[in-house]
């Protein structure tokens, strides 16, 4: 028998309704793996034991009085450290806001809470979602499960680690370029970006609103199915979330994927900036695909070239807008000793923002300003609407569009720090979906010769996720049970 | 169209971020890179092209204008750094007449 920590969501929710495991033990047993893994892989900034003991102890009494469970009552989960939590340490990866105590519950919170979902911690992250490798955090680097030595990638990177090493089989992350997908491949796990306005962004510490959105992180794909249903929904309190009925997510698992539609992005499989482990591994999986009855043809977006350029226009745009909040005076740290109001901004914000976050600030106050406007942001502006046509045209031969999520496997600590272009090229496959608002979905394909995890992205229209959970769990059938990184010491050999 | 130092400079003014000499030159050198690879997007012809702000065709959000619970005064400046009378507390922002 598998311990606790072992299992999908869906098992351990299963075991909790039927009264074979409790979700404290649930609990106990995750917040023990904790334990024994977390020195090693850094995936959280705060852990919340008492919080997720007492969400079980709550669900374990309705079990106790029979009362109906939600699906996923009980599981643990791991909370990106960008979402509030009233009176938990919330601090987005960032000196500024190091010991800030939100007043207030994000909606996805309250979501997962009346789920009976203990959150067992704040996972770690790039300072406010900037970033590829979980490095630009002020709490240190998280990393890799499959190798300590290497990036879980990111943001969103102590999420994927958390789910990737045992400690919760579920996480929230958010995807602003990439954040969710890229590190879910990096760490062997699924992930999932939906359509943009398809999960409520109240309480959710802002970066770029025009691409923010959240979105699952869980071992199989029906278990970020089930996430993905407790999350999503119209939420008055941000006026962007779309006002419509949620499918359900559970019911499109078990479609096949006969003489489905699936456009090859060939320019990303073949790019020169792709490694031969990674494009081998998405080679096995379009065959896969193939074998599965799909019909596959190759696909060309010429605006693609250029939405890297625009996404790094874009974002840092809404990023300077969305930062101008740190000012020292309302929430988060404030430098001391100031002798008037500018001057105690300034000095806050230098000594409390990380360079990272300084380099997007700077790129996006120069691109919004006088006379560069139109040269930058305003063009970028532009090729997110060609980006969004490209897509356009591409659904109307394909119902899905397959590619590599990300060029490279997980890359060692340091690599790239000296160098931010670099670091922005780990998004190229993964920018265009947010650009255009659309749903995407990162599962894993294998493992290259080094014995890293390579991920397959599948892309599709904004409001696609039932048709593409239903081609990931069909391609996940295909494709067997996925490894497990060796510090998993399997116990049940 | 190269950054300049001074440039860098005045933006970081701007956006109320002080920086060293080291620190200007670092992300004098580091911005025009990116920026370098930013202007590609120039490189295209857009010029019949609308520009997109946001991907949803987002209209006003309009509701019934009632009064809902809001955060008690207490629990707002809570996570002010300071905070007195009831109000968050900053330095001085007008200069004190001669």
């Amino acid at each position: 028998m598998a311990q606790p920590w072992e299992q999908t969501a869906a098992e351990l929710a299963a075991a909790i309704s039927r009264k074979e495991l409790s979700a404290r033990d649930a609990v106990e047993a995750h917040l023990a793996r904790i334990d024994a893994v977390e020195p090693d892989v850094h995936a959280f900034v705060s852990l919340t034991p008492d919080l997720a003991r007492a969400t079980a102890d709550a669900v374990d009494q309705k079990v106790a009085a029979g009362e109906p469970l939600g699906p996923l009552a009980g599981v643990p989960l791991a909370l990106k450290d960008i979402l509030c939590v009233d009176g938990v340490r919330t601090t987005a990866g960032s000196r500024i806001l190091e010991d800030y105590h939100p007043p207030y519950d994000a909606t996805v919170v309250q979501k997962l809470r009346a789920a009976g979902i203990p959150i067992v911690g704040k996972a770690n992250m790039d300072e406010f979602a900037m970033g590829s490798s979980t490095e630009n955090s002020a709490f240190g680097v998280t990393r890799n499960p499959w190798d300590l030595a290497r990036v879980p990638g990111g943001s969103s990177g102590g999420s994927a680690a958390a789910v990737a090493a045992g400690m919760a089989p579920l996480a929230i992350g958010t995807d602003t370029g990439g954040s969710i997908r890229q590190p879910a491949a990096l760490c062997g796990v699924v992930g999932v970006k939906p359509t943009y306005g398809r999960v409520s962004r109240y309480g959710v510490i802002a970066f770029a609103s025009s691409l923010d959105q959240v979105g699952p992180f869980a071992r199989t794909v029906e278990d970020a199915a089930l996430l993905q249903q407790v999350i999503s929904g119209h939420d008055p309190m941000d006026s962007t979330s779309i006002d419509g009925a949620v499918p359900d997510y559970g019911s499109a698992l078990e479609g096949d994927v006969k003489g489905l539609r699936v456009g090859v992005v060939t320019d990303w499989i073949d790019g020169k900036g792709t490694e031969p482990g990674v494009r081998a591994r998405v080679r096995d999986a379009i065959d896969a695909f193939a074998d599965l009855g799909a019909d596959l043809g190759k696909v060309s977006l010429p605006s693609f070239e250029y939405a890297l350029s625009a996404y790094y226009l874009i974002a840092p745009a809404e990023c300077s807008s969305n930062l101008a909040r740190y000012d020292g005076v309302r929430y988060g740290m404030r430098a001391p000793d100031a002798a008037d109001v500018v001057e105690m901004n300034t000095r806050t914000r230098s000594a409390g923002f990380g360079d990272e976050v300084k380099r997007r600030i700077m790129l996006g106050t120069y691109a919004l300003s006088a006379g560069y406007y139109d040269a930058y942001y305003g063009k970028a502006q532009q090729v997110r609407t060609l980006v969004i046509r490209d897509f356009d045209e591409a659904y109307k031969r394909f119902d899905v569009l397959l590619s590599p999520t990300s060029p490279t496997t997980a890359f060692k600590i340091g690599e790239r720090t000296d160098d931010p272009l670099a670091m922005y090229l780990s998004d190229v496959c993964t920018i265009p979906t947010n650009l255009a608002g659309a749903a995407a979905i990162s599962i894993p394909c294998g493992l290259d010769d080094a014995g890293l995890p390579v991920g397959l992205q599948l892309m599709g229209p904004p409001l696609s996720e039932p048709l593409l959970f239903r081609l990931a769990a069909a391609y996940e059938r295909a494709r067997g049970p996925f490894e497990v990184p060796s510090m998993w010491g399997r116990s049940d050999d | 169209m190269a950054l300049t130092r001074d440039q860098v400079a005045h933006v970081a003014r701007l956006a109320r971020l002080a920086f060293s000499d080291a620190e200007l030159d670092r992300f004098t050198a580091q911005l025009a890179k990116i920026l370098e690879h930013a202007e590609q997007v120039s490189a295209l012809a857009t010029e019949d092209v609308p520009p997109t702000a946001h991907p949803l065709p987002l209209k006003n959000v309009f509701r019934e204008d009632e009064i809902g619970e809001c955060l008690p005064l207490e629990k707002a400046l809570s996570t002010a750094p300071e905070a007195e009378d009831d109000r968050f507390r900053v330095p001085r922002i007008v200069e004190e007449p001669e």
